[in-house]
């Protein structure tokens, strides 16, 4: 009774924690929202590949009137996959919001929308700094960079190969082969600074409605135009939008590729790669940093003081840490920088490290009274953003801190002593002298 | 009107007392015994009456108590009441090297070298000696009845000015007047645990000690002078008063050919000593020897010594031609030399020039066009007419009769107080607070004008009683006896007359006594932290919203939280709800609050980036358009415009006038209407009902309705909002997540 309670308690172990929790940031209840069922053997390999790398995957429709995403308060999955690029309604008590408030709550999600997204998905977008083709009929359409098929087509169908270059987001391997792309293009609102390009589409790439004639300039063309993007939101929420639901698909990823004026032809398309790594980066089984033991003390000092004084020579360490998927790894980098803060940097110091995640520096306090912080502000492509603060008061110094005795005064000292000398012998000789 | 009628009674005894004890004296025989026995009988009722003043002036003050509870008034008190209560929890050691790090985030305050300590040090002296003597009180009991008690002891102080400027019976009406003088009163009822509290008090005595010593010429006197004024400068910023009026008498004597060697004596040993004991209060320092405002002294001081010089040459030279050429050298070369050393000084930057707060003294209109912050409190505005007759009553037709009295009877000590008396005034007249500083002066002059009047009356009274029975007056003390005898033969209705004066006399007393109560307990008593208003049918309403919001900031916010307001409230709220903030009361520095001003009167999205920047979590209005509570942060808010664009030209006064006009409804300026401070003060007010009759939206304070109903907050949101809308807070929401 007992071994079988603690064997149902460790199957409970994964569903009872919550998103990237300090200790395993990944994630692992993932609910996926489809238009039909059929969505789900047309996209397996996706979907098997995430279940081989641990995740719990829930498929339910889009419409489903019994879907939620929290109950009780609590959110009963970690993150959201949006294979319903149709949906008008969600069923249940899912909407726009619900889902904005997910996110907001620090968990992930992947939106694919394609051809004739709804104003749903466009909403969830839009709110998230990406704001596809109004038009709802437009495509993504490149006459020079289309992926050379057995018809001619309309060159909807792209081989892209315009990825960002981070390490973080795409994995260290190079993408091997062009990304097949058959869907909507979309533009980054340029007031939102935490949306970028993962895949970015060709110079001659435009987004129109191949069907009709193009009458007017369209609005979206070249390298402006993102065919997917990701978000890290501040609180470390990670969102990926694609503008195409077929890029995940079997046959896309089964699909040998020859980009148009390209000699080479892959036998087999970067689409899985591409979603995989990408996938990776989501769910953050890469690319979380974390920061433990933040210390600081006078030199020759163990424990935190409550105040320093001006001039008094200190030392600062963190430890950063990087999780792997599995294990946390120590992080090692050498553009770790700490501020010593008020208003604005005193002191701007990178930190020295030990390569075993270990960072520290020391540095004199500024002869400068006030309240500081100690800043750790540490935001590079794909990494979690680090930002650590300790507030910590200045003092000046103490009235019996001062140097006692200063050579400068020594002439008033001598003045002071000469003069109660010179008294004294004054008054002896006015008094007994007669 | 039971203590009310207690003021007056005290103050006739000591002149119906003398000629009591006259009558007395002439009753019976002539014997030693009985002589003895007078005096004594006089000295007993002396001591009654002085006595009963220093009761009566301790317990006028406590309306407040009675009214709300012992607690702490105002603004400006509460940091004094926190320091105090520092010090005695850390000791003095900790209270001289506090570093505050709870305000003026995130710049700090070094409190110990920022404040004069004299209060915070008395309230601790007095808190341990009673706890010494097992008194088992709470330091802020202590705190709350400091201002009573050394308005009590100023009684006293008067009671001795008056003595030696006058004669004890201007002594005893001198300490009748000042124990219940509105103007003084103002500032020291329970509760108002201020530095004018005590400094009032250390005022007049370093001026009584000044005077003894000057009259006497005795060293003694002058270094106890010396020792007021370095109370007095370890409690209060005033004592520049006393450090230019003493220089500016002493220069008067010069002048007028009245050297004495009484005067080199006390003037120097009170300058120097007084000078090295005020170098100890870090918060003055050297400005002894180094600001502009103290350089007088100095300068009088050396001229002091060049009299004394010129003195003794002068004894020593006998040839008179000889003397002279040698003095217009002497007094050509000293001046040359001070008005060298004055410039190089000034031009080196060694002699600071004098600051703004003492500019706006001489000019009165100097603030309003250069320092709006020192302009913008209501106690530094020019006196109105009718507060002078507020707290002065008849004291301010009895001012001039007794600089008549002073005039007639012309002495170092006459002198010295008509000095304080006609520049006190002048200060009094330029700015508000300052007619506390007047006040003593006069009160004093004041009595010495009731006393001489009420005392040439008796005489005149009782002369002809006993001329009828004997004849002998010789009895009056006073050397005033001239012209009496011929007065009396030539005018029989002289003593109606006198009689009918007496009773006049009298009964403008009473009437001051009726005043000075009714003005203590209807206006100088409200603790102003706890409002009380009529309500509709007469009843007492009271509005405790201020300590409502500091309770709940003090309980639900984190205790690291930085709350944003004007900075009329910053020490209320590290006070009563200990948390830091950006701007306090202590307006030392200027960008900082026109920083929060600025943020104040942007846009909200502009207001945003400032509060990111100073690390705001809260944002404090007060408003009183619910209330109709008039001095709310809308009224103060050109203030803010004005403070903030003097630092920041961006913020311009036009943008939120119409027409020079300033106004919230919907005839306002664009601007107004969504500035950060006029949507946190009206933010969901479009949906109240504030008067019946009146449309949802009506601004009670400013009797219209506003411009801007439909108020939506996107940076920041409703934490809090006081029962009667008093007190509003705000959180600053953190960035958004997804942008």
């Amino acid at each position: 009774m007992s071994k079988k309670l603690i064997v149902l308690f460790l199957g409970l172990v994964p569903l009872l924690c919550t998103c990237f929790s300090p200790d395993t940031p990944s994630d692992r209840r993932v609910l996926v929202l489809l238009d039909d069922f059929a969505i789900k053997s047309s996209h397996s390999i996706f979907f098997n590949n995430l279940k081989s790398r641990g995740f719990d995957l829930d498929f339910k429709l889009a419409d489903d009137p019994t879907i939620s995403l929290q109950r009780y308060g609590q959110y009963l999955y970690d993150a959201l996959i949006l294979f319903s690029p149709t949906i008008e309604r969600f069923g249940g008590s899912i909407d726009a919001a619900a889902i904005l408030d997910f996110v907001d709550s620090g968990h992930d999600l992947i939106v694919a929308a394609n051809g004739n997204a709804s104003d749903l998905i466009r909403e969830i977008a839009t709110e998230c700094g990406v704001d596809f083709d109004e038009d709802s009929s437009a495509l993504v359409i490149d006459h020079s960079g289309y992926a050379v098929s057995a018809t001619e087509g309309d060159h909807t169908l792209i081989a892209s190969d315009d990825f960002i270059k981070s390490d973080v987001i795409l994995g260290s391997e190079k993408i091997k082969a062009p990304v097949l792309f058959q869907g909507i293009g979309h533009s980054l609102n340029p007031s939102n600074s935490l949306v970028l390009k993962v895949l970015s589409a060709s110079p001659s790439a435009y987004s129109a409605n191949p069907k009709s004639k193009l009458t007017s300039p369209p609005s979206l063309t070249g390298t402006s135009m993102s065919l997917v993007s990701v978000v890290q939101a501040r609180n470390n929420a990670r969102i990926l939008i694609s503008g195409s639901l077929s890029m995940f698909s079997n046959r896309f990823f089964r699909s040998d590729v020859q980009k148009a004026g390209s000699p080479t032809k892959h036998d087999k398309s970067g689409n899985e790669q591409f979603v995989t790594e990408l996938s990776k980066w989501v769910f953050h089984e890469r690319g979380h940093l974390k920061a433990v033991n933040v210390k600081h003390h006078k030199v020759g000092e163990v424990d935190e003081p409550a105040i320093y004084r001006i001039n008094d020579d200190l030392e600062y360490s963190v430890e950063i840490y990087e999780w792997s998927g599995k294990t946390w790894e120590p992080y090692v980098a050498n553009d770790v920088q700490v501020q010593f803060y008020m208003m604005s940097p005193y002191v701007l110091k990178t930190l020295s490290t030990d390569n075993k995640g270990y960072y520290f520096t020391a540095f004199k306090v500024p002869d400068v009274y006030g309240v500081f912080q100690f800043k750790v502000e540490y935001e590079r492509l794909g990494y979690t953003s680090l930002s650590l603060s300790k507030q910590i008061p200045v003092r000046p110094f103490r009235h019996n801190e001062y140097e006692r005795f200063i050579p400068a005064a020594y002439p008033y000292y001598g003045a002071a002593f000469s003069m109660m000398a010179g008294f004294f012998i004054f008054t002896a000789v006015h008094l007994y002298h007669k | 009107m039971a203590a009310s009628s207690k003021p007056g009674s005290p103050r006739p005894p000591p002149s119906s007392s003398s000629s009591m004890a006259q009558d007395l004296f002439n009753n019976f025989s002539f014997s030693k015994t009985l002589k003895l026995k007078t005096k004594q009988q006089e000295l007993l009722i002396r001591v009654t009456v002085l006595t009963l003043i220093y009761i009566l002036a301790f317990i006028t003050r406590l309306f407040s108590v009675l009214r709300y509870e012992s607690m702490i008034h105002e603004f400006d008190p509460y940091f004094n009441y926190r320091t105090t209560l520092y010090l005695t929890k850390n000791g003095f050691a900790e209270f001289w090297n506090w570093f505050d790090s709870e305000s003026w985030y995130p710049l700090g305050r070094i409190i110990g070298g920022t404040l004069y300590p004299g209060l915070m040090l008395t309230a601790a002296a007095l808190y341990w000696v009673l706890r010494f003597l097992r008194f088992a009180v709470h330091i802020r009991e202590v705190c709350v009845l400091t201002a009573p008690f050394f308005a009590s002891n100023t009684t006293l102080v008067a009671y001795f000015f008056g003595k030696e400027i006058w004669d004890s019976g201007a002594g005893i009406v001198a300490a009748a007047l000042i124990a219940i003088c509105p103007g003084y009163i103002s500032r020291s009822v329970a509760g108002s645990y201020d530095n004018e509290g005590v400094a009032i008090f250390a005022l007049l005595l370093t001026f009584y000690l000044f005077v003894k010593a000057v009259n006497t010429g005795s060293l003694a006197w002058a270094l106890a002078s010396a020792f007021g004024y370095f109370y007095m400068v370890s409690a209060w910023g005033g004592y520049v008063f006393i450090i230019n009026l003493v220089p500016l008498y002493v220069l008067v004597l010069l002048v007028t050919g009245r050297y004495s060697l009484r005067l080199y004596v006390a003037y120097n040993c009170m300058y120097v000593v007084g000078m090295l004991l005020a170098m100890q209060i870090r918060f003055v320092g050297f400005q002894h020897v180094q600001s502009g405002e103290h350089m007088a002294a100095m300068g009088v001081f050396f001229l002091m010594q060049v009299f004394f010089f010129l003195d003794w040459v002068r004894h020593l030279l006998s040839d008179a031609k000889l003397f002279e050429a040698f003095l217009r050298i002497t007094v050509t070369g000293a001046v040359s030399v001070g008005a060298i050393a004055l410039g190089v000084g000034t031009a080196s930057g060694y002699i600071s020039p004098w600051t703004g707060r003492f500019y706006s003294l001489l000019d009165p209109t100097y603030a309003k066009d250069h320092i709006p912050i020192i302009a913008s409190v209501s106690e530094h505005q020019p006196t109105a007419w009718s507060s002078f007759m507020f707290d002065f009553h008849i004291l301010l037709i009895l001012f001039p009769a007794g600089l008549y009295f002073c005039f007639k009877r012309l002495s170092d000590a006459t002198i010295f107080i008509v000095m304080y008396g006609l520049t006190s005034m002048y200060f009094a007249g330029v700015m508000v607070r300052l007619i506390l500083v007047a006040t003593p002066a006069v009160c004093l002059i004041s009595a010495i004008a009731v006393s001489a009047t009420v005392k040439n009356l008796t005489r005149l009274v009782r002369s002809q009683s006993q001329a009828v029975q004997s004849g002998s007056s010789k009895g009056a003390s006073t050397a005033k006896s001239s012209s009496k005898g011929v007065i009396d033969n030539s005018q029989p209705f002289q003593r109606n007359g006198a009689i009918f004066l007496l009773l006049g006399a009298f009964y403008l007393l009473t009437r001051y006594a009726i005043h000075c109560t009714w003005v203590t307990s209807e206006a100088y008593s409200s603790p102003s932290i706890v409002l009380a208003a009529r309500g509709a049918h007469g009843n007492r309403v009271i509005f405790d919203d201020y300590r409502e919001a500091y309770f709940w900031l003090r309980q639900n916010t984190p205790p690291d939280a930085k709350v944003m307001s004007w900075w009329d409230y910053g020490y209320q709220i590290t006070a009563m709800g200990n948390r830091t903030v950006i701007v306090d009361n202590n307006t030392w520095n200027n960008t900082h609050i026109a920083t929060v001003g600025r943020a104040m009167s942007s846009y909200e999205d502009e207001a945003y980036e400032i509060m990111r920047s100073l690390d705001v979590d809260y944002v404090l209005v007060v408003f009183g358009g619910v209330t109709g509570y008039s001095s709310d942060d809308i009224n103060k808010f050109l203030w803010m415009v004005r403070i903030g664009g003097g630092v920041f030209p961006v913020i311009k006064e036009p943008d939120y006038l119409v027409n020079g006009e300033y106004r919230v409804d919907k005839g306002a300026a664009p601007k107004m209407l969504n500035c950060l401070m006029y949507k946190l003060s009206y933010y969901r007010f479009g949906e109240l009902t504030t008067e019946y009759g009146k449309p949802p939206g009506f601004d009670r304070a400013r009797g219209v309705e506003i411009g801007n109903k439909d108020i939506k907050l996107e940076y920041l949101e409703e934490a809090f909002t006081t029962q009667n809308w008093i007190v509003r807070i705000y959180k600053v929401k953190p960035p958004k997540n997804r942008w």
